[in-house]
């Protein structure tokens, strides 16, 4: 998703001067001598429009080709065929899992419908095998909301501080701007194991900060967590800063003259100014981060190798996050908790999602 | 009388302008608390060097920091296991080991996974590439019924998370039989065919195809063309940019990629780079340690590829991330 594409659902043009400007001229919609029409044209016809008050208007070309639908659906077919299998289909069918009883998924039988799977990943209904089972509970949930509410925040605001300062230099601006943006073209596994290398017990972060602390293998699961969110800030900052920047870029010079001429102290000029104006990237960002964070799956396998602080031999998964413990299930082919977990998921991102339009109407205002 | 009144006066105004007229000899300076315009002035430029310095010192400093893990990751791959283990940390290796690499290329199948990787990317990006190309154009040019109501539910696709499609995506493919028993054309096409359709670079292009002017279609329509041929020779010249864009990106999204493959894959000999890199177990032997000298000396290779890549498509890179926001 981009700008763009928030701009094309709320519908509306976000520019800098909405005020004060006159609005564009509406377009003129050229008239014709109604006498073309009878001269019938192979290449345009004008058609007339419905209301009759309206002047006739060129409405589209009229190829004899395009007239057909069977061939837009030629082009289409493929992208509709996959849309279908890849995307609609597996919606439906994982909701439909999410709800089904006791579902094989090698035969596909299943036995009514019930919310026993969701029961059963939160803990409250006893799993096949006996006892219950609060993985999903106890870490996949907390450890998803302490990344998201660590992170975003934390990316955020460094990406604006380290694009607000790029964008007030000029000499090596080029430069920098394309050192931060490294980050982003790496392989987050080949990253992950040097965080995990530098994080070592026995290597720099330890050395530097002269401490004895296990950071990353058996670690504590709140120690665990640091090198973590360092990592996931670490790897998400390029895309904020390539977005804020850009966004910093397009605001109006005269706001800046116009809060000199007044002397506005530096910060304030910060706050009341660029922050407002920068209002929909920083938006835009929160939403996709939000999301992105919700889905956090492989910085922990990078990291970790394991949904534990033991790596692959982890008894309790205590590092998993929510998409960790869906394809931990999937993989286990416990598929109805994965389907449960997988539509939890889809209605946490669609309320976030919903919740944060709700507020951008709201407050992107300038 | 009243003349010589007037008369009067104005010799008075004159001789008053004669006598506040100002010596030339004497400068103006505008004293406010202390300050002259001049102290003001070297005040404020003494300020904005400082903040100058400082800004570049702070981004400087935060440009280092991020670019630690790369410094750490060439410095440790080259290293010997006990200088990685032992206390006293040293920023440059004290003996610089490139035989780590070698043990590399001998012991992880580097050229294996690069072979799968390569082909994957080829095929899912040049589906991506056909099926986003006619899917846009349809959408962009074409006049068909239910044209906008289809393009919605696409863009609203684009909203579920690609998490939930795994798990009956996985089930498709196995029932499409390409987990079982897998060949290496089954894992091949289990890894390419889900993903060679995208929502988000439709979308992309469309609006690329929508910004070259009608006048031109109507110009080939006059000359005779298809719309087939005004396709290839018009429109996808025109929106090269968007397309290399989008190669590029899928190119990336295919070496990252890690969850798909790795669930997909039942053979070790099929997975993908970041399936290899994080399966590989560089152990001593004898004391199950991780040698992280060689962990370090993959890990570069991985990444290398990536940075080739950056440097040499660095415009259509940023450009496209800017707009996509998404890797892969």
């Amino acid at each position: 998703m981009g700008i763009e594409f928030l701009n094309f659902l709320s519908k509306k043009k976000r520019t800098h001067n909405t005020e004060g400007l006159p609005t564009a001229e509406p377009e003129k919609v050229p008239e014709y001598e109604e006498g073309l029409q009878e001269n019938e044209n192979k290449v345009i016809r004008l058609v007339s429009n419905k209301r009759v008050s309206k002047p006739y208007k060129v409405t589209g070309i009229e190829d004899v080709a395009s007239k057909n639908n069977w061939k837009a659906w030629l082009y289409l077919g493929p992208v509709v065929v996959l849309i279908s299998i890849f995307l609609l289909y597996p919606l439906i069918n994982t909701i439909f899992i999410s709800f089904a009883k006791d579902y094989q998924y090698a035969t596909g039988r299943f036995s009514g419908f019930t919310l026993e799977n969701f029961g059963v990943i939160f803990g409250w209904v006893k799993t096949g095998q006996g006892g219950l089972e609060t993985y999903f509970t106890t870490y996949a949930i907390p450890n998803t909301l302490i990344i998201t509410f660590v992170t975003v925040p934390v990316s955020i605001l460094l990406a604006l501080i380290i694009s607000v300062a790029l964008n007030s230099i000029k000499w090596l601006q080029k430069f920098l701007q394309t050192v931060f943006f490294l980050p982003y073209v790496t392989n987050a596994v080949a990253i992950g194991l040097v965080f995990s290398v530098i994080f070592d017990k026995s290597d720099i972060i330890n050395f530097i900060f002269h401490s004895n602390t296990v950071w990353v293998y058996g670690a504590d699961r709140w120690v665990a967590m640091i090198p973590l969110c360092i990592y996931i800030v670490w790897n998400s900052i390029p895309f904020k800063i390539l977005i804020l920047l850009s966004g910093l870029q397009g605001i109006d010079k005269q706001y800046y003259q116009a809060a000199q001429i007044d002397s506005c102290p530096k910060a304030k000029t910060l706050w009341k100014i660029t922050v407002p104006l920068l209002s929909p990237q920083i938006l835009y960002l929160m939403i996709t981060s939000f999301i992105g964070s919700f889905k956090e799956y492989t910085s922990v396998v990078a990291i970790f190798n394991g949904p534990g602080t033991m790596g692959k031999n982890s008894n309790i998964p205590d590092m998993e996050t929510i998409v960790y413990y869906v394809y931990d299930n999937v993989e286990k082919g416990n598929t109805s908790r994965a389907a449960a977990a997988g539509v939890f998921l889809f209605i946490v991102i669609l309320i976030f999602t919903f919740v944060q339009f709700g507020v951008s109407k709201k407050r992107v205002h300038y | 009388m009243a003349e010589q009144v007037v008369q009067q006066e104005e010799q008075m105004t004159y001789i008053d302008f004669k006598k506040v007229r100002v010596n030339p000899n004497i400068t103006l300076s505008i004293v406010e608390s202390g300050k002259t315009v001049e102290s003001i002035k070297r005040r404020e430029k003494m300020v904005r060097i400082i903040t100058t310095v400082l800004t570049y010192l702070f981004i400087v400093a935060l440009a280092l920091t991020v670019m630690f893990p790369f410094y750490w990751m060439i410095i440790t791959s080259l290293k010997q296991n006990d200088e990685i283990m032992a206390t006293q940390q040293t920023f440059f290796p004290n003996i610089v080991m490139w035989s780590n690499y070698s043990y590399v290329f001998e012991t992880f199948n580097f050229t294996g996974y690069m072979f799968n990787t390569i082909i994957v990317a080829i095929f899912s990006t040049a589906g991506t590439l056909v099926t986003t190309i006619f899917a846009a154009f349809a959408f962009a040019r074409l006049e068909f019924k239910g044209r906008e109501p289809l393009f919605m539910i696409f863009l609203m696709t684009m909203m579920i998370p690609g998490e939930m499609m795994v798990i009956s995506n996985y089930l498709t493919v196995n029932a499409f039989g390409w987990i079982k028993d897998q060949t290496r054309m089954d894992a091949y096409l289990a890894m390419i065919v889900p993903f060679v359709v995208s929502v988000f670079h439709i979308y992309l292009l469309r609006q690329n195809f929508k910004q070259i002017p009608k006048e031109l279609y109507l110009a080939a329509k006059v000359d005779g063309k298809s719309d087939w041929d005004f396709l290839w020779k018009v429109m996808v010249p025109l929106a090269a940019p968007t397309l290399i864009s989008i190669t590029i990106l899928k190119f990336m999204g295919t070496w990252n990629s890690y969850v798909w493959p790795n669930l997909v894959t039942k053979n070790e000999e099929f997975r993908l780079i970041s399936n290899g890199l994080r399966g590989s177990a560089f152990q001593d032997i004898d004391t199950g340690m991780v040698e992280y000298g060689y962990q370090m000396a993959a890990s570069f290779c991985v990444t290398v590829p990536l940075f080739l890549l950056f440097v040499f498509f660095r415009k259509y890179i940023m450009k496209g991330v800017g707009r996509a926001g998404i890797k892969g």
